[in-house]
């Protein structure tokens, strides 16, 4: 037992230990929606939304996590992002750009958004700014809902439909396609797409963080007049947080309208907003793993909720007592109380954050 | 002592700050010249603070002006002044509390550096190699303020007076012309006083003009090349330290009539 944990304690620290680690991760990955396809394709579905959300969740984080600027109406950056998507590729107004182009578009008309709440609201801190953003999302999505008339822009509650999949080349990525025997389905080929837009979101935000962007950020969030006297340009430093947010938020926003096929307003309601931060704050604020963490929880949790319980009371009662929803939003609750009192820098916190809850040695 | 460079730096000009019926600072003119360490006494409420808070753009003064090193920079944003020389600590220290001591010094060289987003997310060679040179700057700032062992100690857990030295580390790190400090003394005990003031000394030494507001008499009686007095937001009265002391206005208003 003893000369086990040595053997494996010995392992951990080899020089190749962290690669072959990785390689695993990089394998069980690639191979993940496969197993999950077995199962049912709604699994590799969810798993799909589960990546979009860390997408969410990680450009969020940069406004809030990194630059300490509480945001309750991000998911109106994810709305334009897929709009603009929605707009430019479907029967609506009969445009059908690729995807590639549609893409960064809408990545440059979140970042403008971005900036157009953010430069109003440059001097609001903590509540304030909170209430204003809330408003902000708020908005858009009356705005989209009404955008119909005098002339129809957005089609209205009903949404838009029919939005082209993705396409590179032959490669459709609405239709089955058999590879090496084998069975590559629209959701597992969107799934391999999004690893690749996450890896690369992750990359950014690793390296946005070790820079002086990043300690800039960290620096208006503890202390924003000494941030000011260090010769930071505080209104130029927090509107790049917004927009570069914001722009994490339009790209998940287009890759969502193609994925679903069919936006509406209903897709961007406040709750979606509070989802979005319930991940970052439960994942760990700040800290990119737990970020991505949180958003997986959050995102699977509920959807092993529904399979699990509608069977489970069957069998104890015979019938159904509460719904699957309901004993989401209570455990959801509970869980997030639970955080408040136990874990309250969140799951798995960026040192800096955990500091903050700390009490500092001296007196 | 060396002799003070007689050319001004800062030139305050009938600065005037209000606010609501409060008189903060009335008519206040001075001027720094290069390289010499000015003091700025009086008592509690005086306006000492409300003229650091102008000078470093905080504020915006309702009348008059400064110029510093032949710019006007009156009304200008805080990052501008500090772009010009200018940096502070302040009375009541704020160091980025959760960050290490490295990583606060670090920010001070914000103000000096240039990469960008973009630069950042490509880690180009120019971000990597600046990236490189911003942390062997802080680290060797560490050093020169003395608390270079300390560089990986969480900020908010140093001990008082490294919190004051970190303080100037970081305010060095911006490369000032005029380095501004707001009561750097206050809440040390004897030696620490006797290590800052060495300290205060190395710095003017290396060529960095230092404003001091101050209430340790002794402190600034020794250390300071000229003191200036405020009253009620008035100057009462300006000049070398033996010679202000003597002054019975200043007697009179800030030391209460006895001497140390």
């Amino acid at each position: 037992m003893g000369g086990f944990t040595a053997e494996l304690e010995r392992l951990r620290k080899h020089r190749y230990a962290p690669w072959i680690g990785l390689a695993c991760i990089v394998v069980a990955l690639l191979v993940l929606p496969f197993v999950l396809a077995s199962v049912g394709t709604a699994w590799v579905r969810i798993t799909n939304l589960a990546i979009l959300f860390a997408l969410l969740s990680l450009g969020l984080n940069i406004v809030v996590g990194f630059a300490g600027l509480l945001d309750l109406g991000y998911i109106a950056f994810y709305a334009v992002g897929a709009y603009c998507y929605a707009l430019l590729a479907s029967p609506h107004f009969g445009l059908h750009l690729p995807f590639w182009v549609i893409l960064p578009i809408g990545a440059a008309v979140a970042c403008l958004f971005g900036v157009l709440l953010g430069a109003p609201t440059l001097k609001l801190r903590g509540d304030y700014l909170a209430i204003v953003t809330l408003g902000f999302g708020e908005i858009v999505r009356i705005f989209l809902n009404n955008l119909s008339q005098p002339v129809n822009i957005t089609n209205g509650p009903q949404g838009v439909t029919l939005i082209d999949p993705f396409r590179i080349g032959p490669l459709n990525f609405s239709k089955t396609d058999i590879f090496a025997g084998l069975s590559f389905s629209g959701p597992i080929k969107y799934y391999y797409l999004l690893l690749i837009v996450l890896v690369v979101v992750i990359v950014i935000n690793l390296r946005l963080q070790k820079s002086r962007l990043g300690r800039a950020w960290v620096a208006i969030r503890e202390d924003e007049v000494a941030a000011q006297a260090m010769g930071i340009n505080t209104r130029n430093v927090k509107l790049l947080a917004f927009a570069m947010g914001a722009s994490f938020g339009g790209v998940a926003g287009g890759i969502f309208s193609a994925t679903q096929g069919f936006i509406s307003p209903e897709s961007f309601v406040f709750v979606e907003s509070i989802m979005v931060l319930s991940m970052v704050v439960l994942g760990g604020m700040g800290n990119i793993w737990g970020v991505i963490l949180g958003a997986v929880l959050l995102s699977f949790v509920p959807e092993l909720l529904r399979y699990t319980v509608e069977p489970a009371q069957k069998a104890v009662f015979g019938r159904m007592l509460i719904e699957p929803e309901v004993i989401r939003m209570l455990l959801f609750g509970l869980a997030l109380v639970l955080m408040m009192l136990y874990r309250p820098a969140g799951l798995w916190p960026s040192k800096t954050r955990k500091r903050e809850f700390e009490e500092a040695d001296q007196e | 002592m060396t002799a003070a460079d007689p050319s001004p730096l800062l030139e305050v000009r009938h600065i005037e700050k209000r606010f609501g019926g409060l008189t903060a600072l009335a008519d206040v003119s001075l001027t720094i010249r290069s390289g010499e360490i000015y003091g700025l006494i009086g008592p509690n409420g005086a306006g000492k603070t409300t003229l650091f808070n102008v000078l470093t753009g905080l504020y915006v003064p309702d009348s008059g002006e400064f110029e510093f090193a032949g710019r006007n920079l009156c009304g200008q944003k805080p990052y501008r002044v500090v772009e010009s020389g200018i940096a502070r600590t302040f009375q009541n220290i704020r160091l980025f509390g959760n960050m290490t001591a490295l990583e606060n010094v670090m920010v001070g060289r914000h103000v000096r550096t240039r990469a960008g987003a973009l630069g950042a997310i490509l880690r180009t060679r120019g971000t990597r190699d600046e990236e490189q040179s911003i942390r062997r700057r802080a680290k060797e700032l560490l050093d020169y303020v003395a608390i270079g062992r300390q560089a990986n100690a969480v900020s908010k857990n140093l001990s008082y007076g490294d919190q004051r030295r970190l303080e100037i580390a970081r305010a060095l790190a911006t490369e000032p012309k005029l380095l501004a400090l707001d009561e750097p003394a206050a809440g040390m005990n004897a030696t620490e006083r006797l290590e800052l003031r060495r300290l205060l000394e190395k710095i003017r030494g290396d060529g960095v003009t230092l404003l001091l507001i101050e209430h340790d008499v002794k402190l600034v009686m020794g250390l300071c090349d000229r003191v200036a007095v405020l009253d009620y937001g008035k100057k009462i009265a300006e000049g070398e330290p033996a010679a202000v002391q003597k002054d019975p206005e200043v007697v009179r208003a800030y030391l209460g009539g006895a001497l140390p």
